[in-house]
C-alpha cells in the first residue's frame, strides 16, 4: 500500500534508556490482563482508549436515531414513528451526542491520552480518578440510554428540558428520571476530569515545558477543563433542583408554588454555552495540530491562537442568554455584543489556520482533508451564528430550521476534526495506520454529506419551518427540501459505515513506526504505542515543536521572520524572565 | 507557576468586570450570582498559585533553559492497577439508580461506595500497587 | 498576502498579485450588480408587518456581510490548498508570526462587530418598542392551542390543534400583544411577521406589531410543549380597520351577550362549542 505510507521521515526506534521519569520504570508492567486489566487499569492510556471507544459507539446510536428523524421527516405525514416517539428520538439523539459523544470523545478520548504525552507527562495527575470519571461516564450512557426500556419510554422533553415541560405533571415515568440520573453520572465525569487536565498540565510538564511552548491542542485542553469546572457544577446543581422539583415537592421552577421557569433555561444555559466551548476547542486544537503538521510548519501566530482560547473561554460566559433572546425577559443588547464579540477570536483562528497552511507543504492525508473541510463547514456554522447573537434576526428564525442548521454545521465541523484527530493520532495509540484510500473516500462523503445535509435546513428554517416537529402537514412544499436533507444524512451515515468497515479492514495491517507524519509535538518523540508511562527519554525542549527540532534542528521556527539566535551548542538562545 | 496564576487571575478579573456590567444593568439575579461564583472560582486558585509563584524558585517545567535532567527524580506515585475506582463507580451508579427505581437502591450503592473509599484510602497509605 | 519573502522584484509581483485579487472580489460584485439592482433576498422574506421589513433588511444586510467574509475566507482556503500542495521533500519556510498582519485580522473583525451590533439595535428598538395603542389583544397559548381575547370588547378566539383558530387583527395600527401560557412554555411564531416570542407561565410578555398588509398569515408553536406540539397551529387574519370594528362589534348583540354570559359561567369546554361561528374551522389545511 503505497497509498497508505509515503512519510518523508523515518526515525529509529529511540533505545531503551535507564534515563526514566520515574524511579520504577519498568519495561513491561506486569499485572492483570484482559477484563480484569480493563477494570482495574489507571493507565490514561488505556481509559482513554476506552473512553475513545465507548464515545464512538454512542455517535453511532446517535446517529442512528438522527437517520430515524430524517426518514420520518422525508414526507410531511410521515408515519415511521408516532408523535410521542419522534419526541422521544430527537431528545435522545440531542442528548447522547451532546453530553455522550461530542464531549466525552474530546476531553475524556483523545485529550486523556494524548495531553499528558504531549507535555511529557508519565500520566494523569490523578490516575484513580480518571478511572473513576470512565465509570461514571459509562454508567452514565447506560443509565439514560436504558430509558428506551423503561414503561413511559426515554425522556422526551428535549435534550434542553425546559421546564415545566421537564415536571413531573408533563413528563411521568421513569425515563425523564434516568435521563437526570444519567446527566449527573456523566457530569461528574466531566467535573472530574476536568480538574485531571488542568492539574496535570499545571504539574506534571516535563523539564523546560513551559506553559508558552505547550501544543495548541494542550492549551485548548487546558481551558477547555477550566471551562467544565466553570460550567458543569451549575448543570448539577440545576439537575438536582429539577429532581426536586419532579419528587421532593418543591417549587422552584413551577409557577404554582411562586417558582420561576425561566430560572431553569438561565441555570441550563450558563452551563450550555460554555458547553459549546467545551465541546468546540478541543476540536479547534485536533484542527490546529492536524494543520501544522501536514503543512509542515510551525502554527501561524501561536500566541494569538493562545490568546484566542482564552478570550473565548472569557467571553463564553457572557453568552449564555442568546439563547434565551426570545423569552422576552433577558437584556438584549448585553448578550448581543458579547455573543458578536466571540466571533473576532474565532475569525482569528480561522485567519491562524490560513496563515499555518500558508506557503506550507500541503500533505492531504484523511487527517488534513477533514481539517480542511473542518475548516470550511465550521466557517458556514460560523457565519450563521453571527445571524442568531443579532436578538431582531434570532426573533425571526429562533426554533426553526435555521438554527437547527446552524449548529449542525458546527457540530459536523467538530465530527471531521474528530474523525482527522482519529486519522491522525490513531497511529500513536495503536501503533498501526488506517487505510488511507477508504478514510479519503469516507472524508467525501461526510463532507458532501454534511453540506446537503445542512443546506436545505438553513432554507427550510427561513421559510418557517419550527424545529421538533414531526409531521407538517400543512406544508408539503417542505418535502422537496427536507428530502435533500434526507439524502445529505444518508450520506453522512455512510461515512460512518466506511469509518467502521476501515477500522475492520485496516486491523493490525499497516504499522505506522513512531513518527508516520513527520509531526511536531512530544508524543511523536515515543514509541506508537508509547510504553507504559509514556516515555523512554525526552528530547530538550526548546520550543513548542521538541519533535521537529530534534529531527530537523536546521529548521527551526523563525520568529518575527528573525532567525534565532544560536548558543554554542546550537540550541536556540533564551531569555529568561 | 505565574503563567497559570496569571491566566486564572486575569479570566476572574474580566468575570467581574463583566459582571458588574451585567448585573448592574440587568439587575437579573440568577446570571449574576453565578457569573460572580465564575470569579471567585478563578480567584481561588488563581491567588494560591500567584501567592505561590511569588515564593518559590522556578520549577524546571517553568524554566526555558530546564535540561532533562534537572527534572529527574521522586515525582509522584502513579498506581499501576487499583479495583477501587471501578468499584466507587458503580456504588455512584446505584445510587444513581436508587433515584429513580427506589431507596432500597442505596444499599448496595452506598455499600460499594463506603468500601470502595476505604479500599482507596488503604490502597493511598500503601503507596498504590505499583 | 504575506510581505517580508518577497523575491527581489517583489514590487511588481506585488501589482500582479493586487491585480488578481482585484478581479477576484469584482467578479462577484459584477455579478450581483448585473442581477439587477435589489439586493438579493437570502431566502428571507419581506413580511406583512413594519418591523418585519426592517429585519428584513437586517437579514440582507447580514447576508452581504457574511457572503463576502465567507467568500473571501474560502478563496483564501482554496487559494492556499490549491498552490500549496506537497511538491516533494522540500521543507518550507518556518515562518510563524507576522504581528501587523495578526493585528489586522483582529481589529477589522472587531469594528465589523461594531458595525452588526449598531444596525442591530436600531432595528430591535424599533422592534421591541411598545408605544400606546388603541387596541390590545390578549394571547394566552395552553396545550395544545391558543385563546385570544380582545380586553374591554367581547370578543374572544379560540381553537385547539386541528381547528386552527384565526386571530383577527386591523391592519395599520399599532396592536398590542400581552403573550401568556397556562402551562407549558410555548413559542408564538408567525412567520410572515418575521417573529416570535415564547410565552412563558407566570410572565406576561408584551409586544407590539404593527400590521401592514392585509392577508392571512399562518402561525405556529415553535417551542416543544409536548405531544401535540406538531399540530400547534394557529392563523392570524389582518382586515382592515372598518372590518375589524364590525367584527369586533358583531360580539356585542344582545344573543351572542347572553351566550357569552352563558358560557363564561360554565366550563371552558362547552366555551369553545360557541366559538366556531367566528372563524375557526376543523378543517385540516392551511
Amino acid at each position: 500500500m503505497t497509498d497508505v505510507l509515503d512519510p518523508p521521515v523515518q526515525l529509529p526506534p529511540p533505545p531503551p534508556s535507564h534515563e526514566m521519569l520515574e524511579e520504577h520504570g519498568h519495561d513491561e508492567h506486569h499485572g492483570p490482563t484482559g477484563i480484569l486489566k480493563w477494570i482495574t487499569t489507571t493507565d490514561h492510556k488505556i481509559i482513554g482508549l476506552s473512553y475513545t471507544v465507548t464515545s464512538v459507539i454512542m455517535m453511532i446510536i446517535g446517529g442512528a436515531f438522527a437517520e430515524i428523524i430524517r426518514a420520518q421527516l422525508a414526507s410531511p405525514n410521515g408515519t415511521l414513528v408516532s408523535l410521542s416517539q419522534y419526541n422521544e428520538l430527537f431528545t435522545m439523539h440531542g442528548s447522547v451526542m451532546i453530553y455522550l459523544f461530542v464531549g466525552p470523545f474530546a476531553f475524556g478520548g483523545l485529550a486523556n491520552i494524548m495531553v499528558p504525552i504531549q507535555i511529557g507527562a508519565p500520566d494523569m495527575a490523578y490516575p484513580r480518578l480518571n478511572a473513576l470519571s470512565y465509570w461514571l461516564y459509562l454508567t452514565g450512557a447506560i443509565t439514560m440510554l436504558s430509558g428506551f426500556f423503561t414503561a413511559g419510554g426515554a425522556a422526551n422533553f428535549g435534550w434542553v428540558a425546559y421546564a415545566p415541560l421537564s415536571n413531573s405533571v408533563n413528563t411521568p415515568g421513569s425515563g425523564a428520571d434516568l435521563w437526570i440520573g444519567g446527566l449527573l453520572l456523566t457530569g461528574f465525569s466531566a467535573i472530574f476530569t476536568g480538574v485531571n487536565i488542568c492539574a496535570t498540565v499545571f504539574y506534571l510538564r516535563a523539564p523546560g515545558m513551559t506553559m508558552f511552548r505547550m501544543p495548541i491542542f494542550t492549551w485548548n485542553m487546558l481551558v477547555t477543563g477550566i471551562l467544565i469546572l466553570l460550567a458543569f457544577p451549575v448543570l448539577t446543581a440545576g439537575l438536582i433542583m429539577l429532581y426536586c422539583d419532579r419528587h421532593f415537592g418543591t417549587h422552584i421552577f413551577s409557577v404554582q408554588g411562586g417558582g420561576v421557569p425561566v430560572l431553569w433555561q438561565h441555570i441550563f444555559w450558563f452551563w450550555g454555552h460554555p458547553e459549546v466551548y467545551i465541546l468546540a476547542l478541543p476540536f479547534f486544537g485536533m484542527a490546529t495540530e492536524i494543520i501544522a503538521v501536514f503543512s509542515r510548519k510551525p502554527v501561524f501566530g501561536y500566541k494569538g491562537m493562545v490568546f484566542a482560547t482564552l478570550t473565548i473561554a472569557a467571553l463564553s460566559l457572557g453568552v449564555w442568554a442568546h439563547h434565551m433572546f426570545t423569552t422576552g425577559v433577558v437584556l438584549l443588547p448585553f448578550f448581543s455584543i458579547m455573543s458578536l464579540l466571540i466571533a473576532v477570536p474565532t475569525g482569528i483562528k480561522i485567519f491562524n489556520w490560513i496563515g499555518t497552511m500558508w506557503r506550507g507543504e500541503i500533505w492531504f492525508s484523511t487527517a488534513m482533508l477533514m481539517a480542511i473541510g473542518f475548516l470550511i463547514t465550521f466557517l458556514i456554522g460560523g457565519l450563521t451564528g453571527i445571524y442568531l447573537a443579532s436578538p431582531p434576526l434570532d426573533f425571526f428564525t429562533h426554533d426553526t430550521y435555521f438554527v437547527v442548521a446552524h449548529f449542525h454545521s458546527v457540530v459536523m465541523a467538530l465530527l471531521m476534526a474528530a474523525m482527522g484527530g482519529l486519522y491522525y493520532w490513531g497511529p500513536k495509540i495503536t501503533g498501526y495506520l488506517l487505510n488511507e484510500r477508504i478514510g479519503k473516500m469516507q472524508f467525501w462523503f461526510l463532507f458532501i454529506g454534511t453540506q446537503i445535509f445542512t443546506f436545505p435546513l438553513y432554507v427550510l428554517g427561513l421559510e418557517g419551518m419550527p424545529r421538533r416537529v414531526a409531521i407538517y402537514p400543512h406544508d408539503p412544499q417542505w418535502k422537496t427540501l427536507n428530502d435533500w436533507s434526507t439524502f445529505g444524512a444518508i450520506l453522512i451515515g455512510i461515512s460512518t459505515i466506511l469509518f467502521v468497515v476501515n477500522v475492520a479492514v485496516s486491523w493490525k495491517k499497516y504499522p505506522s513506526g513512531d513518527n508516520p507524519w513527520d509531526a511536531q509535538t512530544l508524543e511523536w518523540f515515543t514509541t506508537s504505542p508509547p510504553p507504559h508511562h509514556n516515555f523512554y527519554r525526552l528530547p530538550q525542549i526548546r520550543s513548542e515543536r521538541p519533535t521537529w527540532d530534534h529531527n530537523h534542528p536546521e529548521h527551526r521556527s523563525l520568529t518575527h521572520g528573525k532567525h534565532p539566535e544560536l548558543t554554542e551548542d546550537g540550541l536556540e538562545k533564551v531569555h529568561s524572565s | 507557576m505565574k503563567v497559570e496564576a496569571k491566566v486564572l487571575l486575569y479570566l476572574g478579573l474580566f468575570f467581574g468586570i463583566m459582571n458588574a456590567v451585567y448585573w448592574n444593568w440587568s439587575l437579573e439575579n440568577a446570571g449574576g450570582v453565578m457569573m460572580f461564583a465564575g470569579m471567585l472560582l478563578c480567584f481561588l486558585p488563581g491567588s494560591y498559585y500567584y501567592f505561590w509563584s511569588r515564593r518559590m524558585k522556578a520549577r524546571p517545567e517553568d524554566d526555558p533553559n530546564a535540561t532533562q535532567t534537572s527534572g529527574a527524580g521522586f515525582i509522584g506515585t502513579f498506581p499501576g492497577t487499583s479495583i477501587w475506582p471501578f468499584t466507587l463507580g458503580m456504588g455512584a451508579f446505584f445510587v444513581v439508580l436508587a433515584l429513580v427505581f427506589g431507596i432500597w437502591f442505596l444499599i448496595p450503592g452506598l455499600g460499594l461506595a463506603v468500601w470502595a473509599l476505604f479500599g482507596a484510602t488503604a490502597e493511598g497509605r500503601r503507596g498504590g500497587t505499583h | 498576502m504575506q510581505t517580508p519573502a518577497l523575491p527581489p522584484q517583489g514590487a511588481t509581483v506585488r501589482a500582479r498579485r493586487w491585480r488578481h485579487l482585484r478581479r477576484a472580489v469584482a467578479l462577484p460584485l459584477a455579478a450581483l450588480a448585473l442581477s439587477g439592482c435589489t439586493i438579493p433576498s437570502f431566502y428571507a422574506s419581506e413580511g406583512a408587518t413594519s418591523s418585519s421589513k426592517s429585519v428584513y433588511h437586517l437579514w440582507q444586510w447580514f447576508s452581504i456581510g457574511a457572503v463576502i467574509i465567507g467568500g473571501f475566507v474560502c478563496i483564501l482556503v482554496a487559494y492556499a490548498v490549491l498552490r500549496y500542495r506537497r511538491k516533494g521533500d522540500h521543507i518550507p519556510r518556518q515562518s510563524q508570526y507576522q504581528l501587523p498582519l495578526e493585528l489586522a485580522y483582529t481589529i477589522v473583525p472587531i469594528l465589523i462587530v461594531f458595525g452588526l451590533f449598531a444596525a442591530t439595535l436600531v432595528v430591535e428598538n424599533k422592534e421591541t418598542a411598545n408605544p400606546a395603542t388603541k387596541v390590545t389583544i390578549n394571547v394566552n397559548a395552553f396545550q395544545w392551542g391558543w385563546k385570544f381575547t380582545y380586553p374591554g370588547t367581547n370578543a374572544f378566539v379560540y381553537g385547539q390543534t386541528t381547528q386552527n383558530p384565526e386571530m383577527i387583527m386591523p391592519a395599520g395600527e399599532n396592536v398590542h400583544f400581552n403573550l401568556t401560557s397556562s402551562d407549558v412554555i410555548h413559542g408564538f411564531y408567525v412567520h410572515d411577521f418575521n417573529f416570535s416570542r415564547y410565552a412563558l407561565p407566570g410572565v406576561r410578555n408584551e409586544f407590539t406589531i404593527l400590521a401592514q398588509n392585509e392577508g392571512t398569515y399562518f402561525g405556529q408553536c415553535t417551542q416543544l410543549c409536548g405531544l401535540y406540539h406538531s399540530l400547534m397551529y394557529f392563523r392570524v387574519k389582518v382586515v382592515s380597520q372598518s372590518q375589524y370594528a364590525a367584527w369586533i362589534a358583531s360580539f356585542n348583540n344582545p344573543a351572542d351577550e347572553a351566550a357569552a354570559k352563558a358560557a363564561a359561567k360554565t366550563t371552558y369546554q362547552q366555551t369553545s362549542s360557541v366559538v366556531p361561528t367566528h372563524g375557526s374551522t376543523t378543517k385540516f389545511g392551511r
